[in-house]
């Protein structure tokens, strides 16, 4: 594996030797659970690959309240448990403090900054998934009208929305894309209910291709745009699955990915790196989906084209603008 | 009368012990009782009487002791045990479904089959032939909810019947009648008996005793003190064997000397939350230096022409003190009553008068917990003050045990009572209320009570009492005013008139002219 | 029937409610195949075994303690206070609106402003039930519950449209000043020379002890808790005592939301720095439990709110240490003591009192 950028490649690699018996890795789910259906549940396979690959044992542990984020931070790192993995931009500020209290402990966060020596930041280019799955959502479209379904209304769902509508456009400038946030707190996660109203408020005003970045809201999306005979397109893992045909692609963003290489880098024998890590195209971070699911959805013509914007992406040649780089989009 | 005493006994009660506690209820008590007699058990609260009718009936079970029927001995461990025995049992406070049918009523938990019809047609023949015999009219038809108390006494009665009880225990039977309801209740128990069947009837009123009975108990502390045939025997002497010592029955009082008018009420009107229309303009004074009794069956509106008074009720008219008019328009006025010179022992102690889990000490200053003498500086209560106020009030109204750090809930009935009266009476009214003052006292303290409400009379203050104890009223009282129906139905100079004639004013056969 | 001696209603009977808990706890443990006597042991070192568990134990306890007491001062007047939880919420937005638009320079000097944004805020939150109750008959149990929602439906809309922080993903207020942030255990013991582990534990605590002895003044020695305590046993005999039943359901209820309400500077100025979407994390409800075991009593509610702390703690790090044990197994246990505690309650009293009763009847 290689990485786009890396920072501050400073950590002490000589820390391992101390504690390595006891080393095992360890990763803190975020409040929802590790069974949330999206987010904790991919870093949960990702940790899970690792141990059946590895044959090793990792520790782990779902929290209850706020205060415990810091406490379990550091009772790992007092055990010796090395690196730990912390899931979700909720981490931050008990994993700054943290962090320089155990200068010798690798830790990782995933979709967010902290800028210590021994941290690796794990952060993903949504916007680059988002913007190739824009360009099927567009091509496979016939009324050249489109839908975005986000969870909460977060910077870094926008960053999906605004990586989605370059997409699109690119395809076809004069497209429509209808965007809905279904919520403003954390259930906005886990309301397929209201997901599938959007959906098909979307639906009845002229879209056709309805892609989702809501968590467990998105079954709901994926469900009503197939029971309206039109397309979804899934965010996170594939989920062209759940309804075969009706599921234009999904957009990949590989936090199980993110987990498996801390683990394997962070581990004996591994190359552990702190800094920024970003996942985009070039380390498949994130991609689009094609499988037996909708290779009937999605033409030779259509992959060609989206394999060449990617390449392009890669080389630079298109730049997709980050919605989190300075909180706005040009083309909404 | 007159039968042979060859026949064994409806009931026979040999060495009854049952004990709570560390309190002795019941202490190695025998009885018998002779089938087709009245039997009176007679005692003060707490001394064991409804401890060994619940026993009798299966809902306690006695520690030592047996019970024989009709000269068989049999185990009572339920109430189900107890009417197949054929025992039936009135409670004191009746245990109907108000929304069903006399008929409905009588024959629930008896019904027989899963059909209703049969058992409803075989009860409503029963409920004719047993009208007929005992003088026992009740509409089957009708609504418990619209019939009087006398009424619904009655159904609880054939309700027994119906299970065939042939031994028939009434607690306080005539606790909630009028006078000449309560005499019809004596016919008929005089009918059931003459028709061989067994009455207990556990009362607190010695002249219903004398009246009815044919033979009775006396109870005190939970033993058996005495059984005596009704006839051998006389008020002051049950009287005596109930408290342990000689009881003034009658009340010691001189004429009283009325003065001005303290209390003067006018056209008193009162309409309750559910729209039902409590007092329909009731006017009376009140003089200085008498007592103006307030007669009439519970449930007449004496209890809101207390609310009222007392400053926690609303209403409309005037009520003038010395001629100055006190608010009566808005509830939460206790504390400007008080500071008017009025006091109140109200008359439900337990919901009103006391809070049965606070201290003796904190009740003593119940209501009057804002004057300074109870306050220290920033707004705490002044616990020492406290209780050496009460210490000092136990002392003078002989409240036992003398210990102010016990609760309310603690203290006998007629302690509690005296409780309330030390502090209304020791604040030094101008004007006191008092409602039933001495429901559930025994006779010990009645004694007491009505010699501090008379010695208040002749310090020159204004008392009105409300009783429906007509003994009480006629014993007590200088006039007397009738409520009934939400309104004073006549009124009386007390020693020229009689329990005949108040009694039929009660009962609202008898409109006279104030 | 005979009564307990106080000892025995005050701590025999809780010790043993919550014994009972324990066992019916360990079987559960037992049946996954863990040893609930091992597990015992962890959540006892891992709530009182080392000076940082006892710290994050105390900081649970302190928010139970305000809780606690709020439900209690409710109870004596016979008002089920069950709207803790939005009480808390919405005074945290009192304490994030003291902290973010005053540039504190001292915390001294933030505590007492925050106390009084917490205390306005949740006060008036718990006033409306109140007079909702009083005026109007609606049953406070019912529009106590109705405010929670309404309280957590508040704190999105002001955390998402007023007072987020803009670079944040999550709706949460930027990070006090830190004029505005509460001295912590270590920082306080660190004064006196004495080293403490990092925990979350604060002055907050302090405030939390003083508010159990506030209580037990109000409540015992003060006039207006002998008129709470007496319309809370008789409402009638209040009445007839010229007690305002309106006046009484007021002053409680406010009082009670206030005392709930300063759990949020426990949370949002001790804790968390910064206001988030839900400051309470549940601690409103664990109140009505840790009232209903400590009789209402302060010293009561601070006893059980240290148990409902150690439960708190233990129970993170027996999910820590014993991995087969999730958090929901952590919450059947809390959920075992409160049924054991409150609604089985009956289940040891009785047989209790019947001991009792023969005891003193040998005696005698």
């Amino acid at each position: 594996m290689t990485f786009m950028k890396t920072i501050l490649g400073t950590a002490s690699a000589l820390a391992l030797t101390a504690g390595a018996a006891l080393a095992d890795p360890a990763i803190i789910f975020d409040l929802g659970g590790k069974f949330d259906k999206s987010f904790n549940e991919a870093a949960f396979e990702g940790a899970e690959r690792w141990a059946k690959d590895s044959g090793g044992t990792y520790r782990e542990i779902e929290l209850q309240s706020e205060a415990q984020r810091e406490q379990a931070l550091r009772r790992f790192a007092e055990a010796g448990n090395n690196p730990i993995i912390v899931v979700g931009f909720s981490y931050a500020t008990a994993l700054e403090t943290v962090a320089v209290d155990f200068p010798d402990t690798h830790f990782a966060i995933v979709d967010m900054v902290v800028d210590k020596p021994n941290v690796r930041s794990v952060i993903f280019n949504e916007h680059e998934g988002s913007y190739l799955v824009g360009m099927l959502a567009a091509m496979a479209s016939k009324t050249g009208k489109v839908g975005f379904v986000g969870g909460m209304d977060i910077p870094l769902i926008r960053k999906f929305a605004c990586g989605y509508v370059q997409g699109v456009k690119a395809v076809n400038p004069g497209a429509t894309v209808f965007q809905n946030m279904t919520g403003t707190t954390y259930t906005a996660w886990n309301d397929p209910v209201k997901g599938g109203e959007l959906t098909r408020a979307q639906i009845d005003q002229g879209a056709d291709v309805v892609y989702h970045a809501a968590g467990g809201t998105g079954r709901g999306v994926l469900q009503a745009a197939a029971d309206a005979g039109k397309l979804g397109i899934g965010v996170d893992s594939n989920q062209n699955y759940m309804f075969p045909g009706h599921v234009l692609t999904s957009m990949l963003k590989r936090v199980d990915v993110a987990v498996y290489n801390a683990f394997k880098d962070g581990s004996d024998g591994g190359t552990w790196t702190s800094g920024f890590n970003v996942l985009g195209l070039a380390t498949d971070g994130v991609g689009y989906a094609m499988d037996s699911n909708n290779a009937a959805l999605v033409s030779a013509d259509m992959v060609a084209k989206v394999e060449a914007a990617k390449a392009d992406i890669i080389a630079g040649k298109i730049m997709v603008h980050d919605y989190m780089s300075d909180n706005a989009c040009p083309v909404m | 009368m007159g039968r042979q005493e060859t026949v064994a006994p409806a009931i026979e009660l040999k060495g009854i012990s049952k004990s709570f506690g560390p309190v002795q209820a019941n202490k190695d008590i025998s009885i018998s009782v002779r089938r087709g007699s009245i039997h009176g058990i007679v005692g003060e609260n707490g001394a064991g009487k409804s401890t060994l009718m619940s026993i009798l009936y299966g809902f306690y079970k006695a520690d030592s002791g047996q019970i024989f029927i009709n000269g068989k001995q049999t185990l009572i461990p339920d109430s189900q045990a107890a009417i197949a025995a054929g025992i039936g049992m009135v409670h004191q406070h009746f245990k109907l479904v108000e929304n069903f049918t006399v008929l409905e009523n009588v024959v629930l938990g008896a019904e027989e089959g899963q059909r209703l019809g049969p058992s409803l047609a075989k009860a409503r023949a029963l409920l004719v032939e047993l009208a007929r015999e005992y003088e026992l009219e009740v509409d089957p038809d009708a609504v418990i909810e619209t019939l009087s108390v006398g009424f619904q006494q009655r159904v609880e009665i054939l309700k027994a019947l119906y299970r065939q009880a042939d031994i028939l225990i009434l607690d306080e039977p005539t606790g909630v009648l009028t006078p000449s309801e309560a005499d019809h209740l004596f016919r008929i128990l005089r009918n059931l008996r003459d028709q061989g069947k067994t009455i207990i009837m556990i009362t607190h009123k010695l002249r219903e005793i004398m009246n009815v009975t044919d033979t009775v108990s006396v109870m005190r502390r939970g033993q058996m003190t005495a059984t005596v045939h009704t006839t051998d025997t006389n008020p002051a002497e049950l009287a005596e064997l109930m408290v342990g010592r000689k009881v003034l029955l009658r009340v010691d009082k001189k004429p009283a000397v009325a003065g001005d008018v303290v209390l003067e009420v006018n056209d008193l009107r009162v309409t309750d939350s559910k729209g039902v229309v409590r007092l329909k303009g009731i006017s009376f004074q009140v003089k200085a230096g008498e007592i103006l009794g307030i007669a009439g069956v519970a449930g007449n509106g004496q209890s809101e022409l207390l609310e009222v008074l007392g400053g926690f009720g609303r209403a409309t008219g005037s009520v003038k003190v010395r001629g100055t008019a006190i608010n009566i328009a808005s509830a939460a006025q206790g504390r400007h009553r008080r500071e008017a010179g009025i006091s109140h022992v109200p008359e439900d102690r337990n919901h009103l008068g006391l809070i049965m889990d606070f201290a003796a000490w904190e009740n003593m200053a119940f209501g009057y917990h804002h004057e300074p003498k109870y306050i220290r500086a920033g707004g705490l209560m002044d616990q020492a003050a406290m209780l050496d106020d009460t210490i000092g009030k136990m002392e003078r109204f002989d409240i036992r045990p003398p210990n102010p750090r016990l609760n309310a809930q603690s203290f006998s009935g007629g302690n509690q009572q005296k409780i309330v009266l030390a502090r209304e009476i020791e604040h030094n009214p101008d004007i006191l209320l008092i409602g039933q003052p001495t429901r559930g006292v025994d006779i010990g303290a009645i004694e007491f009570i009505h010699q501090q409400i008379v010695a208040l009379r002749d310090a020159g203050k204004a008392i009105l009492l409300v009783s429906v104890e007509l003994d009480e009223i006629l014993s007590l009282t200088d006039r007397v005013a009738v409520m009934f129906d939400g309104h004073i139905a006549g009124e009386r100079i007390t020693a020229e008139t009689d329990e005949k004639e108040l009694g039929l004013l009660m009962a609202g056969m008898m409109e006279g002219a104030a | 029937m005979g009564k307990l001696p106080k000892w025995a209603d005050y701590a025999l009977i809780p010790f043993l409610n919550v014994l009972l808990a324990f066992f019916v706890s360990g079987l559960v443990v037992l049946f996954i195949g863990e040893d609930p006597i091992k597990a015992m042991g962890i959540m006892l070192k891992g709530s009182l075994g080392s000076p940082r568990a006892i710290g994050y134990t105390l900081y649970y306890a302190t928010n139970f303690i305000f809780t606690g007491l709020a439900v209690a001062v409710a109870f004596h007047a016979r008002l089920f206070n069950i709207g803790g939880e939005g009480q808390a919420g919405v005074a945290g937005l009192g304490v994030a609106f003291v902290c973010m638009y005053v540039d504190w320079p001292h915390w001294s000097l933030a505590l007492p402003a925050a106390i009084i944004g917490a205390a306005l805020f949740a006060g008036i939150w718990a006033a409306i039930p109140a007079y909702l109750q009083s005026k109007r008959g609606s049953h406070i149990v019912i529009t106590t519950i109705m405010f929670n929602y309404i309280a957590a439906a508040l704190l999105v809309y002001m955390l998402v449209n007023v007072i987020k922080d803009p670079g944040s993903m999550s709706p949460q207020t930027r990070a006090f000043v830190p004029g505005s942030v509460l001295p912590t255990a270590k920082e306080m013991l660190g004064w006196i020379g004495v080293d403490f582990p990092r925990s979350p534990i604060n002055i907050s605590f302090l405030l939390a002890i003083a508010a159990c002895f506030g209580v037990w003044i109000l409540i015992w020695k003060s006039r207006l808790g002998y008129e709470i305590r007496a319309f809370g046993h008789s409402e009638s005999a209040a009445g007839y005592a010229g007690i305002s039943g309106f006046k009484i359901t007021m002053i409680a209820m406010t009082i009670s939301g206030s005392l709930a309400g300063l759990m949020a500077i426990n949370t949002v100025m001790g804790e968390g720095k910064r206001l988030v979407l839900d400051p309470v994390e549940g601690a409103g409800f664990i109140g009505i439990a840790v009232a209903l075991i400590g009789r209402s009593h302060p010293l009561g509610v601070f006893l059980a709110a240290i148990l409902f702390g150690m439960l708190y703690q233990g129970g993170f790090d027996l999910s820590f240490d014993m991995p087969k044990v999730s958090r929901e197994m952590i919450l059947v246990i809390q959920a075992l003591v409160i049924l054991f505690t409150g609604a089985l309650e009956n289940l040891v009293r009785m047989p209790v009192t019947r001991l009792f009763l023969r005891f003193t009847k040998g005696a005698a």
